[in-house]
């Protein structure tokens, strides 16, 4: 994870098409420019990262339902909870599960799981729009690629 | 049996907090009831999942911007009614 980046995604670590099902691991790192402010003497990761990471699952999993052809962007966030600070250095999975397929836009139900439990959820709405140049297209299938989507996505 | 009509209304006042008595068949989405298209995706999504359908709104949105298709036709409500009516009979047939 690379949070200065919005690199959220270190793995993708399971995509089950039938079920709509996608599951991640983010690394938190041990030291981020984030983490001064954030807070001083009293480093937690923000709630809005957190959110970030279910917003990065979703996407994850509408990009491996589509073969990475069409970007999802962010477009609404419901019922969003978090329940636990989570410090530098922690291992989290994250998990997206397909709500809806609409017609250009997808729903998912979202959640961060630590240490067995769930300590955020949200269900999120993004739109899924083609890619606006072919470079973009081109990095974001090679960070898919990198996470190991790539062999796990359907076209 | 509910109509079309009725269901959707109900959808389009519970989502956007619109009384239902100001939405009328010849009602249009955007001009008349100020629906933006953020609540129009959550209106989509609830209609999909009420009658089993997935409304092709992304053709539609690009039938209006190539000008094949005029906004009213997919936007004011008792056309936007018979339209998801030809998709639950397509889904039926």
């Amino acid at each position: 994870m690379r949070l200065e980046y919005f690199e959220m995604v270190d793995s993708v670590d399971e995509f089950d098409a039938e079920r709509g099902h996608l599951r991640i691991t983010s690394r938190v790192p041990t030291e981020s420019p984030v983490f001064e402010g954030h807070f001083p003497t009293y480093p937690i990761l923000p709630g809005v990262m957190l959110l970030e990471i279910m917003n990065h699952a979703s996407g994850y999993l509408h990009m491996a339902r589509n073969g990475v052809t069409r970007l999802p962007l962010f477009t609404a966030v419901k019922k969003a909870k978090f329940r636990k600070f989570i410090s530098p250095g922690t291992v989290l999975e994250a998990t997206a599960d397909l709500l809806h397929d609409g017609s250009g836009f997808g729903v998912t139900n979202a959640a961060i799981h630590f240490e067995g439990k769930s300590i955020a959820e949200a269900e999120i709405t993004m739109t899924l729009v083609k890619f606006p140049t072919e470079e973009l297209a081109a990095e974001v299938r090679r960070r898919a690629e990198r996470a190991g989507l790539g062999h796990m996505a359907s076209a | 049996m509910s109509s079309t009509f009725d269901i959707v209304a109900g959808v389009i006042s519970e989502t956007s907090e619109i009384p239902r008595e100001k939405i009328t068949p010849e009602a249009h989405a955007i001009d008349d009831l100020g629906i933006d298209s953020l609540d129009f995706l959550d209106i989509v999504f609830a209609l999909d999942k009420k009658f089993g359908i997935k409304i092709p709104l992304e053709s539609w949105t690009e039938e209006v911007n190539q000008g094949r298709a005029k906004v009213e036709d997919y936007f004011v409500l008792k056309n936007l009614c018979a339209r998801i009516d030809e998709l639950v009979a397509a889904k039926n047939a």
